[in-house]
């Protein structure tokens, strides 16, 4: 288990040093000298200069990127070029709107999966499971912005229970901002809810088939009690990969819906930065987004070795 | 009255029918053997029984379990039977066991499904019954999980789970086919005794005539999904009233006629190989250790000569074979064919491969689906610098077919429309083709029904006598090797323990691993006297 | 023919129709900004209605079925023209260092999100349906690689692949000629799928302004200009992402009708 952990733990760190490797060569690529566009094009030549000394622009590529990835291991990430404020600082307060927002739909998404997932492998073929199916059909061809609209439109212009957008801050309450966070929740969730579904139908009844559930049977188990008792935890293993998969989409997802919904999260801090060419925003937000996506993976990957005994034993 | 009494049963699946109105009985602590080729219904009498049919079949008739006739009971009753008065075992135990669960999780479910008795006593009921089917759990804690046990292992934590709760009555479907020679004896010695001890019925189901006159006492003949004799087996035996029964025994009993082997000089030879894999890490800093697979193996063959290899699963026979056949290399040694090495400079030599040809065991996997049968056998002239085309490269596809009995028209269907014992001889066709000289053949017979074997043994002896054929058979059947080879080579982890003629290991064994063998499998009675004598 | 099949057919067939029917006919302009005419809801003038400029909806789907399909169809390519091939390369030589590479590379590619990265190179290197295709197509490699190795893997251990090595051929040679074609099933189904995820994928890009510009129309941006409006003209909002659905579903469907007509035990990823 613990060779097991280390090969995992070592494996994260190259995907994080790749990771901002290409996400520093992406960037830099860009076109567009920063300093020249906040100053505009009537600038003083001496003047632009300047501000690229200050903003050290003049470094280096090398350079900056060593200072850039030294500084995100001390908890540094550089000073906005716009706002000339810690990034650090921008990226906490965004932070804690729209990681709370995924995870309320990662919760969501799983809630709802887990049994009707389970519910349709059940009564496969019967009109339960067509029902499911359908649904699921249905859920996965809705791109989750549109489905935001209308949620928009039926909860909070035409009932009244949701406000339109915005978000009051958790200074107003914990449930205030649930609240707010509601409807974009289920925007995101749903689709991804549809997804997950078919995932767990799907490996259930992979599982269903397997030697091992009819050994089961032959020793006196119901069908219902096969598939609680043995069917389940061995289905779990292919799902916890798709719940890592979707943590990455729905963080992602998380950046479109704000827009909806007015959200003071990363995705307009992102949108803003992008707009104003502030790259070192850019690339910051961006590699937190990563470190959340891999460092989620890596806990997948701890739960499947809790999951399966198979893992523990072997590196 | 009998235990078990099936009257009238017919089965269908999706309309088509798979029993037809069989009726038997079988008395308590009796062991009964339903034996037959594949199809002939005996698995779906098992699982008719026990109640575990698949979606889609439709059943009539009557099993009365002690005066219960199971084909009325609700599920609910059936899964009260299930486990405690009729349990099964089933024949791929790799893959019968829970993965995530420890054995001693899933014997003691057995208990506690039935609430038969409190969780310290079905813990204390599982040590024991585990100690009894042979993993004491001084060596095999309860704790162990399946994927740390070997095959036979796992089977008979699925007989401590069958047996758990002293069922009346064990079912038990091919239990040992996928198993070891050796470790299907000691398991059918171990069904045997629990039998006699608990008094215990058992139904089992083997395709193998020769277990059934070892074991059972009663012997029920099946051919498409009818009963076509029955009996005490010794009766039955010495009988054969029925002329499918006396089908099934020739061929358990063939032996193809070889002919005298005329030896030239040295084909094969296989001079100190050595092979070993690299195992993965099992901590972060050390090395890779390596398993030697094949230690220091010598033999020749010479050209005319048919050599047996034999040997049980993880002898290195396979990883030996894929190394003459030039698939891979060797660690040390060398191996040449008629003087050249087949291994040259980091890379196989074909001229040396296309004078070497395979069979492989699975007639089902070992042709691409998608290719019609006179590509597929043509695929050999891939290695030949000057390959036949058009009218040559018909003439030479249509011989091949016809020399295994098959017609020149076959060659433009594709392989699914064949069976498997078909398959085998389009197989055969393909490693003649490029008239090679020395055909390897892997288990080539092993996953065909007893008929068909002998058919197939029957063509291979013929070919070999009118080609004059030079090839090494490979299988763990003895039986098999002993009707169709002139030489026999035993091994034994990684090393070759015997290399006799045929005649002389069977007959006199020197060392004691072939003994052990030989003892292990089970073996047919000589024809008693009935006027029918074996050919 | 499963149900499946012919409803997708019939849906996406419906969709390719119009995309190609725009380019002689559509039933108004697209170009012309007739604002007394704005936000009609559907009447025999205009189908399914105008938006704010005036436009016939209609129209602007038809043409924007255009850059959907283009999109997702050239992303799709990109995808398996260069993940297939890996995917194959990998599996002929399973655990050598091109294998591990491959490998390793692709669970990277997998742990970016890939709808931030498809954001941050069209945001870079400017919004444009290019843009677009390019950084849809990216993600959709590791897709077709993971799923080709792993088919390929499996297909590597059957024997009448051993049968061809016997007969001499190169590595090389068996995958193109024995284990491609026995993975066309899978890639087929999985294309389709991709296909519908490249739909959502560009409409999401559209919508937040970073895919086709204007003046080409596109699904996603029109909801993105529907969003002021939805409560005024809710058809606006409504009609095109009822398009979308009814796209992606119709791929869907095809995707599983595909599925069950060519092999019902294939198994299709849906990230």
């Amino acid at each position: 288990m613990l060779a097991y952990t280390v090969k995992r733990l070592v494996s994260l760190c190259l995907s994080l040093l790749v990771a901002s490797v290409v996400i520093f060569v992406v960037v830099e690529v860009a076109p567009g000298d920063p300093a020249s566009f906040m100053l505009g094009i009537n600038a003083q030549p001496d003047t632009v200069a300047a501000l690229r000394t200050e903003l050290g622009l003049d470094q280096s590529k090398i350079q900056r990127y060593f200072s850039w990835v030294g500084g995100m291991l001390t908890g540094d990430f550089g000073t906005s070029y716009t706002y000339r404020t810690p990034v650090s600082q921008m990226i906490a307060d965004r932070l804690w709107v729209s990681l709370p927002l995924a995870l309320y739909a990662l919760t969501l998404s799983t809630l709802i999966a887990f049994p009707a997932g389970i519910f349709a492998a059940a009564r496969r073929g019967g009109p339960g499971d067509l029902s499911v199916m359908g649904a699921t059909q249905l859920g996965v061809a809705v791109p989750n912005f549109w489905f935001a609209m209308m949620l928009v439109l039926i909860f909070a212009i035409n009932l009244r229970w949701f406000s339109a957008g915005g978000f009051p801050g958790w200074d107003s309450g914990f449930w205030a901002g649930m609240k707010a966070l509601t409807l974009p929740a289920i925007a995101l969730a749903l689709p991804q809810a549809a997804i997950l579904t078919r995932v767990m139908r799907s490996s259930l009844l992979d599982i269903l088939g397997e030697d091992f559930m009819r050994t089961a049977r032959a020793k006196g188990l119901s069908a219902r009690q096969a598939l609680w008792r043995h069917g389940l935890r061995n289905a779990l293993i292919p799902v916890l990969t798709i719940i890592g998969l979707q943590f990455a989409f729905l963080l992602a997802g998380a950046i479109i819906i704000e827009q909806v919904f007015f959200l003071p999260g990363l995705g307009r801090l992102i949108f803003q930065a992008i707009t104003q060419r502030d790259l070192i925003v850019v690339e910051s937000v961006v590699m937190l987004l990563v470190f959340a996506v891999i460092l989620v993976n890596f806990l997948v990957d701890l739960a499947y070795a809790a999951v399966d005994p198979r893992l523990r034993s072997r590196t | 009255m009998s235990l078990l009494d099936i009257k009238d049963l017919s089965l269908s699946i999706h309309g088509k029918p798979i029993l037809k109105s069989i009726s038997l009985s079988i008395e308590a602590g009796n062991i009964a053997a339903l034996t037959g080729e594949s199809g002939s219904g005996k698995s779906m009498t098992a699982f008719s029984t026990i109640g575990l049919l698949p979606k889609g079949t439709t059943v009539s008739g009557h099993i009365n379990f002690d005066g219960t006739d199971l084909l009325a009971q609700s599920e609910r009753a059936l899964c009260d039977i299930r486990g405690r008065d009729i349990s099964m075992v089933f024949q791929e135990p790799m893959t019968a066991l829970n993965p995530v669960q420890t054995i001693g999780a899933q014997v003691m479910e057995t208990i506690l499904i039935h609430d038969a008795m409190p969780r310290e006593e079905a813990e204390a009921r599982s040590r024991e019954v585990l100690t009894r089917v042979g993993l004491p759990p001084a060596q095999f804690p309860l704790s162990r999980y399946p994927h740390e046990l070997s095959g036979g292992q796992r089977q008979r934590v699925v007989i401590a789970m069958a047996i758990a709760l002293r069922p009346r009555l064990l079912i038990a479907d091919e239990p040992t086919t996928a198993l070891d020679v050796t470790t299907q004896a000691q398991i059918l010695d171990l069904l045997k005794g629990l039998a006699r001890e608990q008094n215990m019925a058992l139904m089992m189901i083997t395709h193998d005539l020769a277990v059934v006159s070892d074991m059972a006492d009663t012997l029920h003949v099946m051919r498409n999904g009818e009963i076509v004799e029955h009996g005490p087996t010794t009766r039955v035996l010495a009988e054969m009233r029925h002329p499918y029964t006396r089908d099934l025994f020739e061929a358990s009993r063939h032996q193809a006629d070889l002919g005298t082997a005329s030896t030239q000089d040295t084909l094969l030879s296989v001079r100190n190989v050595i092979r070993d894999y690299r195992l993965p890490r099992q901590s972060l800093f050390g090395t890779h250790p390596t398993f030697r697979a094949v230690n220091n193996v010598s033999f020749d063959i010479k050209r005319g000569e048919r050599v047996g290899l034999v040997g049980e699963s993880g002898c290195g026979k396979s990883t030996l074979t894929r190394a003459i056949l030039g698939l891979e290399p060797t660690q040390g040694g060398q191996i040449t064919l008629d003087g050249q090495a087949v291994w040259q400079d980091g890379h196989p030599d074909l001229t040396v491969r296309r004078k070497m040809q395979v069979v492989f065991q699975d007639p089902y996997g070992s042709f691409n689906p998608r290719h019609r049968v006179g590509r597929l056998i043509s695929e050999p002239f891939h290695l030949l610098t000057d390959p036949p085309q058009g009218a040559e490269k018909e003439h030479a596809i249509v011989e091949a077919l016809t020399a295994v009995g098959l017609s020149p028209e076959d060659a433009h269907r594709h392989i699914h429309a064949f069976s498997g014992g078909q398959r085998q001889r389009i197989a055969i066709a393909r490693a003649l083709i490029i008239r090679p000289d020395l055909i390897v053949f892997d288990e080539a017979v092993s996953a065909l029904d007893v008929r068909v074997r002998a058919q197939i043994l029957d063509l291979m002896a013929d070919l070999s006598r009118l080609y004059g054929l030079t090839y090494l058979f490979i299988s763990h059947d003895l039986s098999v090797v002993r009707s169709i080879t002139d030489r026999v080579l035993v091994m034994r982890a990684g090393e070759i323990v015997e290399d006799r003629p045929t005649k002389d290991v069977f007959e006199r064994p020197e060392h004691p691993y072939t003994q052990t063998l030989m003892d292990a499998a089970p073996k047919l009675p000589d024809p008693l006297v009935s006027g029918m004598a074996a050919s | 023919m499963s149900r499946n099949l012919i409803i997708g057919g019939l849906l996406s067939a419906v969709f390719v129709t119009a995309a190609v029917l725009s380019f002689v006919w559509t039933p108004d302009s697209v170009e012309a900004i007739n604002i007394a005419n704005r936000l009609k809801p559907p009447n025999p003038d205009s189908l399914l209605g105008t938006d704010h400029f005036g436009r016939d909806i209609l129209s602007m789907l038809m043409v924007g079925a255009r850059t959907s399909i283009a999109v997702a169809l050239v992303a799709v390519g990109i995808g398996m023209g260069i993940g297939v091939p890996l995917g194959l390369a990998a599996a002929a030589r399973n655990g050598a260092l091109l294998d591990e590479t491959i490998m390793r590379a692709n669970d990277l590619i997998f742990a970016f999100p890939s709808l931030v990265i498809a954001i941050l190179i069209t945001a870079v290197f400017g919004p444009s349906a290019t843009n677009a295709i390019i950084a849809i197509g990216i993600f959709n490699i590791p897709v077709f690689a993971r799923i080709t190795r792993g088919a390929a893997l499996s297909l590597w251990t059957r024997e009448f692949i051993m049968a061809a090595q016997v007969a001499g051929k190169t590595r090389a040679r068996i995958s193109v000629e024995h284990i491609l074609p026995n993975v066309a099933n899978l890639l087929i189904v999985q294309g389709t799928i991709q296909f519908s995820l490249g739909i959502l994928a560009e409409a999401g890009l559209s919508y937040v302004g970073l895919g086709a510009q204007p003046p080409i129309p596109s699904w996603g941006r029109m909801l993105a200009d529907a969003q002021t409006m939805v409560s005024l003209a809710p058809h606006v909002a409504l009609i095109p992402g009822l398009t979308i659905i009814a796209m992606v579903l119709g791929l869907n469907l095809l995707g599983d009708g595909l599925r069950d007509a060519l092999d019902p035990r294939l198994k299709v990823v849906r990230t």
